[in-house]
């Protein structure tokens, strides 16, 4: 009856506080959209210019394979001088410079004089133009080498495959990680607010002198916030699946459960930090710093952990949404290879375990 | 003291050598020492103390949520260290702030407190039912907490504690920031409860008038327990000491001012239309201006009240510290407005906070405003401080237009909030300098106004403390130093005395008179009744109306009756209020 009474007041409060409902279902909704439609690492229509000294048919053929590519846009200029001054004004982020003596030189030396230069302010982008012209370039001496029947200088072609992704769409490869970083949100961040808040408006104080249990207390946060975290995983994978096409490849009960796994880890987190600082503002930021940033930048939610200073990698193994966000990944793209979600829920259980526990022992049935 | 023994099952609560320490910053403070005591069922004890005397670490220690550090405390005989939970399970615990849920709506809440204090569903219908109807909350069931008013929050917060018949009620500080009529209902409340329920209940309160309700009084003083007996017992001890007098040559509070401090007199308060005197002995205190066989001197001797006997004590441990005799040459009020009000209106949205409000003050005047919460008595000062716009109607303050000149005005103008707007995390010092600064103080000026600051408000010791830990008393004090760095012309304090115990407010109002004799313009918000007395004049309002304006006497005049010969402050009060509301 206890049990159930916390429960209760916990979802109405929820429900009242605009804060907690922006957390919990605002923000998730804001983040999905954002890196499901905004945020793409894929370089698509970039802006090239070309200064092409003398045209001939083969300039034009080999021009035609990058207007034909989705992702590049290409853009005329007279001369050298104007095309540096376009990308100056970050109007194109490349010029590709085809020489005069181009179609001369394409069959009686090595290779012929191309001139690629990319705008390497942004060094990402960069290198995705230079793979892409690299790949572009290939692909047509190939073409142009079969066509007219002559064999290469360069007998060996890389030829690629991308497995799993094989359209290698940055957004099937970032909702599923975001999954890990919502439910850090509604586990850590909201959980650690609203125990902070009962301290502060002195809630707590009334409570714990009330036939309560330690467990009951604890368990009356757990459980509210153990099902919103779970319907923000709902949430979360349905709009994946159905708003953004990505697939899932894995098993949805495997998800479900080391949904679950990771859940609590992050609700132990967010517990033991609201029984420690005991403020919402510190708690707060707390919250942010030690759970929602490592899980959005330390997590290889975005960015590769193994491309990672050795120092930073060391730390990621400290982030419990590390091993959450190599289940996803692998459980959306690969499937269920019992390999990698093996070891990582198993690493998720030990860090829950952890604070789990050390939230009961620190929780309060007395003032201190 | 043997470990052994269960205790005494028929005693309410036990302490046996109860120590507590706490570490502020770097410092170990001792919260409580050697408390000793026992209460027996059924009875009311009211807990009284100077702020900072540990009554709140006392309650939480009753009710288990702090262990002492030495000592044992037993509920009905059950060890508060060992036996936890039978202990939440006898005991109904209201902390300060009433520990409601605000999102939450009344009957949410009681529904809540039921399911912690596992109420049966059979039993829960009925009870909430004879809770809501006995606070007067049946009609507002499904209001959320947080938009009741402060006595209804009291009263939620109590119908929660008493849900489950505990058989030690712990209450702290429950009528703190609450109007006199609420305060009246909750005594009701728990008087009836302990008749019908033989319940048991420790209060703690700032209030004396509410401790001498009480059946039994702890009076505790710096973490000691110096006595606990009956309030009757502490009033004889007084007996023959308590004296009201007036002078027809002086004004009630010159008198005070002159008397106060003075050898052989403990305390001079203002009450009414005469000068309350607490002597040292059991006749007059021998000086000049109470001589026997001076005719311009009325002398009545009078029942001491439990404040006396509370005044007393404390300063009795406070030898060194007792008020300086000011020598402040009293200014003739002179008949000059420094501030005039004419049909003021303010509306927030479609809600009228004030309606057509017409008074004026007079320079060197104290002048009160009066109130239950939400009568308009903060918008009122707001808008005379020049914070905000009336909605229509004229304000002059200090001879300015405040629809013209606000920023004018504040320069000559000092204010204070209800919650002290100081900066917590600076020292009372730093507090000092910036507020100096605000107000464009430079150099030597600004030195010589902190020295001045830190002597006449008692601030030396605690100049490199941080404001945030002072006890309630000593912010009010530094609040108010900070309102008077630039030597306004008109102060205003809000709310200064709420919740300030009854040393600290002799204090204040003492300072006030000073500042008022010098010809500073006071005016003041408080619900506190007895403080309605020392003003010279004031307004008491409900629902942003002005019921009635004029002296303390005048005031009381108008509700004397044959059942009420002699009414205070409160009577007239509440009469008023039901006369508007019937």
């Amino acid at each position: 009856m206890r049990l159930r009474g916390l429960v209760r007041k916990e979802f109405l409060q929820v429900w009242r506080d605009p804060s907690s409902l922006a957390i919990a279902f605002v923000l998730p909704v804001f983040l999905l959209l954002l890196f499901g439609y905004g945020v793409s690492l894929d370089a698509k229509h970039v802006p090239i210019g070309w200064v092409i000294d003398k045209s001939t048919p083969e300039t034009s053929s080999f021009m035609a394979a990058f207007q034909h590519s989705e992702y590049f846009q290409t853009r005329h200029y007279p001369n050298m001088a104007a095309a540096k001054q376009a990308m100056q004004y970050q109007d194109i982020n490349a010029i590709i410079h085809l020489r005069e003596d181009f179609s001369r030189e394409l069959f009686q030396q090595d290779s012929p004089a191309i001139q690629v230069i990319i705008n390497g302010v942004d060094a990402n982008t960069a290198r995705l133009i230079s793979g892409y012209v690299q790949g572009a370039w290939n692909a047509w001496l190939t073409h142009l080498a079969e066509v007219r029947g002559i064999t290469l200088s360069s007998p060996v072609i890389a030829k690629q495959r991308i497995w799993y992704n094989s359209a290698v769409l940055s957004k099937d490869f970032l909702v599923p990680g975001l999954i890990a970083v919502i439910m850090t949100l509604i586990g850590a961040l909201l959980t650690a607010m609203v125990m902070a808040r009962e301290w502060e408006r002195g809630t707590l104080e009334a409570m714990i002198a009330t036939p309560v249990t330690v467990g009951e207390v604890l368990l009356g946060k757990l459980i509210p916030y153990y099902l919103l975290g779970m319907g923000g995983m709902l949430l979360a994978i349905g709009m994946a699946v159905f708003l953004f096409d990505v697939p899932l490849r894995g098993s949805f009960w495997v998800l479900l459960l080391t949904g679950t796994l990771f859940l609590l880890l992050a609700l132990g987190m967010g517990l033991l930090i609201s029984i420690v600082s005991k403020n919402q503002f510190v708690a707060g930021q707390i919250a942010i710093i030690v759970t929602f940033l490592p899980a959005f930048i330390l997590s290889g939610f975005i960015f590769d952990i193994s491309s990672m200073p050795d120092a930073a990698q060391f730390f990621t193994y400290l982030v419990g949404a590390r091993y959450f966000v190599a289940i996803l990944q692998t459980v959306f793209l690969a499937g269920n290879i019992w390999p990698v979600i093996l070891p990582n829920a198993a690493a998720l259980i030990l860090m829950g375990g952890v604070f789990l526990a050390l939230a009961v022992k620190k929780a309060p049935k007395r003032l201190e | 003291m043997s470990d052994s023994g269960r205790g005494n099952a028929d005693n309410a609560l036990e302490m046996h050598g109860v120590d507590k320490y706490f570490t502020v910053g770097k410092r170990s403070v001792q919260a409580l020492q050697n408390i000793s005591l026992s209460l027996s069922r059924g009875a009311i004890v009211g807990l009284v103390g100077p702020d900072g005397a540990g009554k709140t670490t006392l309650l939480r220690i009753a009710a288990g949520l702090l262990l002492p550090d030495t000592g044992t405390v037993r509920v009905f005989g059950h060890d508060t260290e060992r036996q936890v939970m039978r202990v939440h399970q006898m005991i109904g615990y209201m902390p300060q702030r009433f520990g409601l849920y605000e999102d939450l709506s009344v009957d949410e809440n009681l529904r809540l407190y039921a399911d912690l204090h596992s109420v049966s569903l059979a039993d829960r219908q009925q009870r909430f039912q004879d809770l809501t109807r006995m606070t007067g909350l049946a009609p507002f069931t499904r209001r959320l907490a947080g938009r009741l008013s402060g006595g209804m929050k009291q009263k939620l917060g109590l119908a929660c504690t008493l849900l489950s018949r505990p058989q030690l009620l712990l209450l702290d500080e429950p009528s703190v920031g609450v109007d006199p009529v609420s305060r009246r209902e909750l005594w009701n409340i728990i008087e009836q409860q302990v008749k019908t329920n033989g319940m048991t209940v420790l209060l703690s309160t700032a209030y004396l008038d509410e401790a001498e309700r009480c059946t039994e009084v702890l009076l505790l003083d710096e973490g000691e327990l110096l006595d606990h007996n009956s309030p009757d017992y502490f009033k004889n001890a007084m007996h023959g000491h308590s004296f009201l007098v007036s002078r027809s040559d002086l004004s009630n509070r010159a008198l005070q001012n002159s008397l106060t401090g003075q050898t052989g007199i403990v305390d001079a308060v203002i009450q009414g239309d005469r000068v309350r005197i607490v002597s040292a002995g059991e006749k007059l205190p021998d000086t000049l201006l109470l001589q026997p066989d001076d005719d311009r001197l009325t002398v009545t001797a009078v029942e001491p009240r439990l404040e006396d006997a509370f005044i007393a004590r404390l300063r009795e441990r406070r030898a060194a510290l007792l008020p300086q005799r000011n020598i402040t040459t009293t200014v003739s009020v002179v008949e000059e407005e420094v501030i005039r009000v004419d049909g003021v209106d303010r509306w927030f949205g479609d809600f009228q906070a004030v309606k057509k409000l017409h008074f004026s003050v007079r320079r060197g005047e104290i002048f009160g405003l009066l109130g239950a919460n939400g009568a308009g008595k903060t918008t009122t000062f707001r808008m005379l401080c020049g914070l905000l716009p009336a909605s229509s109607g004229q304000l002059r303050v200090a001879g300015v237009d405040l629809r013209t000149a606000a920023a004018k005005a504040r320069a000559r103008i000092g204010y204070m909030s209800q919650k002290f707007s100081l900066y917590v995390n600076l020292s009372v010092k730093q507090n000092l300098t910036f507020f100096s600064s605000v107000y464009g103080l430079r150099n030597n000026r600004r030195r010589q106004r902190i020295q001045w600051a830190l002597q006449q408000f008692d601030l030396q010791p605690q100049q490199d403390t941080s404001s945030g830990d002072l006890p309630l008393g000593y912010k009010q004090r530094l609040a108010m130093a900070c309102a008077l760095m630039h030597e306004p012309e008109i102060l205003f304090l809000d709310e200064p005395t709420s919740g300030v115990d009854p040393l600290a407010r002799r204090e204040f109002w003492n300072r006030t008179n000073q500042l008022a004799a010098s010809g500073v313009t006071v005016l003041v918000t408080t619900h506190f009744m007895e403080e309605a007395e020392y003003c010279d004049r004031l307004v008491i309002m409900m629902d942003g109306d002005i019921l009635t304006t004029g002296t303390p006497s005048a005031i009381k005049q108008q509700v004397r009756s044959k059942a009420l010969p002699n009414p205070t402050m409160e009577d007239a009060f509440i009469h008023l209020l039901e006369a508007r509301q019937s």
